[in-house]
């Protein structure tokens, strides 16, 4: 990665707003979902069913947060987090700082185009396997500010969004379902479709 | 024998068959697909980590990677050291100005009589007269180099 040496604000304003524009170019038409395994008839049988029991079960189990919150459906996460809704019952005990841990990202909040290319970046740094939650309306359709030149009309127009959670905030209940949702969609997974 | 050990021998049983059946998992399958898979990947996997090595000695790749059980997906800024949101900007060798030095003297200065005057006046009428001589003494002997700073022209910001 070569490091451009830029020393004027002015300068670093403009290469900024050369690659958000670049960015809004590319990404006009919304990314598919990932869910192409829960369609499709795999030859299974029980070697391999049993291996992918065992995967899933881990995997759905130790589902870790990233720390990438942009707007105001944070708090909701935050009290689902906290004592009262507990979701450390669902094994999410551990919201990690640091992409590299983590394989959950729940997308609260309004996501604008300038702040689009940092939240790219996180979820690129994720390990695998990951999954994506767009959590409230912002992060579905970009809410009441879908009209707005300057927010991302819906998350997956950046990443690929496995489960989405209606509401402006989503009560700790809806955001608990939606997680519920995703663990019974990596319950499905299988090692053969991730391979296509 | 599992009886004895209780549950701790059913997730040893456990743990057996998870590490065999992940052994045997390529042979349950299909061969010619697994086989044009597993090429592909080694393939990808040489280009990517030993460019250098695919002309003389083909290395093993690691295990469960191969096994497909652990996903390799690599990306730039997967694999690049920093994993900030931000991208990194300009060097890493930059010169502060030496002002701030001067800033930071002065700052202990009066951080350290801070910690001093606040149990002082706490406990003030304990203390009595010789406490508060005492601070009278720490308050001269800083006085006299805050003034020995101004004098100076510390203060100034130029």
């Amino acid at each position: 990665m070569e490091i451009e040496e830029v020393y004027s604000s002015r300068q670093l304003d403009e290469k900024e707003g050369r690659q958000i524009n670049e960015l809004i170019d590319r990404s006009q038409q919304p990314i598919p979902d990932p869910d192409r395994w829960l369609e499709e008839e795999l030859e299974r049988n029980i070697l391999l069913t049993s291996v992918d029991a065992i995967l899933n079960w881990a995997r759905r189990s130790s589902l870790w947060t990233v720390v990438a919150f942009p707007a105001c459906c944070a708090f909701e996460f935050i009290t689902t987090e906290a004592s009262r809704f507990d979701l450390s019952r669902f094994g999410m005990e551990i919201i990690r700082a640091s992409p590299r841990q983590a394989d959950l990202m729940i997308t609260a909040g309004t996501l604008t185009w300038k702040m689009a290319p940092q939240i790219k970046r996180i979820y690129d740094q994720m390990a695998e396997p990951k999954w994506v939650i767009a959590m409230g309306a912002c992060a579905v359709s970009g809410g009441i500010f879908a009209s707005s030149y300057s927010v991302v009309p819906g998350y997956n127009r950046i990443i690929p969004v496995d489960v989405y959670v209606p509401g402006c905030p989503p009560r700790p209940e809806a955001l608990i379902y939606g997680i519920r949702m995703l663990q019974e969609k990596i319950a499905r997974q299988s090692l053969i479709a991730e391979d296509k | 024998m599992l009886a004895e050990y209780g549950d701790i021998g059913l997730l040893l049983a456990l743990a057996i068959f998870f590490a065999v059946t992940t052994l045997l998992l390529p042979f349950s399958l299909s061969l010619p697909a697994r086989l044009t898979i597993y090429f592909r990947r080694f393939q990808h996997y040489l280009e990517t980590r030993y460019p250098f090595m695919t002309k003389f000695v083909p290395p093993l790749p690691k295990f469960p990677r191969f096994m497909q059980v652990v996903p390799y997906k690599p990306n730039p800024a997967k694999n690049s050291t920093f994993e900030c949101g931000m991208e990194t900007i300009g060097q890493a060798w930059v010169r502060f100005n030496f002002r701030y030095y001067f800033y930071a003297l002065i700052f202990i200065a009066l951080d350290v009589m801070v910690v001093f005057i606040y149990p002082w006046a706490v406990g003030l009428k304990g203390l009595g007269l010789f406490g508060f001589i005492g601070i009278l003494v720490l308050i001269f002997v800083l006085f006299i180099g805050y003034l020995y700073a101004w004098r100076k022209k510390v203060l100034e910001w130029k």
